[in-house]
């Protein structure tokens, strides 16, 4: 116990660097996903075939391979076409990911709205898209935020992999750290800490908002 | 009395997959005019309002609104429905807007028009229908027909030329009935022209001009409600009426 502190008190600047790669990667990963997911999941309610397809191509594709081979395919595929600084070609394979199910939720959240909203917007002379925009999505978000909240976490704890393609955040702090002081499991409890106070920072805003939300409802 | 036309159906069917729902159905509606659309559930009156302000698509005939025969390949249906309010049986309040943004959401975002000027006709409006002291609370607060109150509100903050009513005190507790009838007793006698869909029969006796018998998709009677309620000429509405009286 007090060389886990020692450790944790001597690699304190490391692993911060590491933690702020972590939520910068997170924070921009899931930003583009939430965009990513909304544009997929407005497509699958389009009701127009093609529309449909590609977006059931697209979350079968995330869905059927593992995150790891997408980060990869991502980084070697899209360094050979351009020039990508490291941080964002992880970024890129993490919102790719998560995008899929983030997709999937909002999907889910729209289509449990009650179809007389959509109809009492129309019947007042607003267009599809106005009454989509005004009416159904600030409802499906609302009724979306604890299933998002979950899988930004899910989110936060993925961006691990990206230090396979060798983004020294907080995981890859931890790998080299734990091989050059031949101090594995030290290092990896080192870090588990620092994704735990992570995940839960984000569990209690996640649960703020909906305690905000419940009092206006 | 204004006998401007206001809407014409001619020879309008509709369908569900296989399902004949609309048969060949002829309607006129005046100005300032009180129809009142009864008959079973099933027998198509929902579907026939839900036409008139294009909600259901028609498959065949003609629906003239104003003089004007209006088609979705050839109209924007928005600018109609901006003239037909609707209120629904489950009145479809918007649960995350407060009551007046509920009223002034179409006449801002559809018309342009200023919110000021709008939260200020909103209030009025609020007031005519005795929720004077509820601009500000979520629907959620609300009784069920303080909500369809509302939902009258809101249609009308659009100026409509008609008002539609599907079955608009359906879902309401009994005790709650006659406020929302009183309210729409109030706007007919203002000279507002309305298609009612209902189950009450004593509202269609009072305030309706006239009253429409619907069985299986078809008009089986049409006239004054003195006429239809004392004195029905076809078997099927002496069949119906007893029933129900």
């Amino acid at each position: 116990m007090s060389h886990l502190i020692e450790v944790f008190i001597d690699t304190y600047d490391l692993f911060l660097n590491g933690l702020w790669i972590t939520l910068k990667l997170s924070a921009a990963s899931l930003f583009i996903a939430f965009f990513i997911g909304l544009f997929f999941a407005i497509l699958k309610i389009s009701n127009i075939k093609i529309l449909e397809w590609i977006a059931d191509a697209y979350i079968w594709l995330v869905r059927g391979t593992p995150l790891i081979v997408q980060i990869f395919v991502l980084y070697y595929g899209l360094v050979e076409i351009v020039l990508i600084p490291m941080f964002w070609a992880g970024a890129a394979g993490l919102a790719f990911h998560s995008g899929a199910y983030i997709a999937e939720i909002i999907r889910g959240a729209i289509q449990s709205i009650d179809k007389g909203q959509m109809e009492a917007g129309r019947s007042l002379g607003m267009t599809t898209g106005k009454t989509m925009k005004r009416i159904i999505l600030p409802q499906a978000f609302r009724r979306a935020v604890p299933s998002l909240g979950n899988q930004f976490i899910i989110g936060i704890k993925d961006s691990s992999l990206v230090s396979f393609i060798g983004l020294q955040e907080i995981f890859g702090v931890a790998s080299s750290g734990g091989s050059n002081n031949f101090d594995y499991l030290t290092y990896y409890f080192i870090a588990a800490i620092y994704y735990l106070v992570i995940v839960l920072a984000l569990t209690l805003i996640v649960n703020y908002i909906e305690n905000r939300m419940a009092k206006s409802d | 009395m204004n006998t401007n036309e206001m809407i014409r159906v001619e020879k309008l069917n509709k369908f569900f997959g296989d399902l004949h729902v609309l048969k060949d159905i002829d309607l006129k509606v005046n100005e300032s005019d009180v129809v009142v659309l009864v008959g079973a559930s099933g027998s198509g009156k929902s579907t026939l309002l839900r036409c008139l302000n294009f909600l259901e698509i028609k498959n065949d005939g003609k629906i003239i609104i104003d003089g004007e025969q209006v088609e979705k390949e050839t109209h924007d249906l928005n600018k109609i429905r901006e003239r037909v309010g609707m209120v629904f049986q489950h009145f479809n309040l918007f649960p995350h807007k407060t009551v007046i943004e509920n009223v002034i959401e179409a006449p801002t975002q559809v018309k342009g028009i200023a919110k000021s000027k709008a939260i200020q006709e909103g209030k009025e409006l609020l007031d005519k229908v005795g929720l004077g002291d509820k601009y500000d609370v979520y629907p959620s607060t609300l009784s069920g027909g303080q909500k369809q109150r509302v939902a009258i509100a809101r249609a009308l903050a659009m100026k409509p030329d008609v008002m539609l009513f599907d079955e608009p005190t359906s879902a309401l507790d009994p005790e709650l009935v006659g406020e929302v009838l009183a309210t729409m007793k109030e706007l007919a006698e203002e000279g507002m022209t309305m298609v009612v869909v209902t189950h009450e029969m004593g509202f269609a006796r009072e305030v309706g001009d006239w009253v429409v018998y619907m069985h299986d998709g078809k008009i089986v009677e049409y006239g004054h409600p003195s006429e239809l309620f004392d004195n029905p000429k076809e078997e099927r509405t002496k069949a119906f009426l007893s029933s129900i009286l």
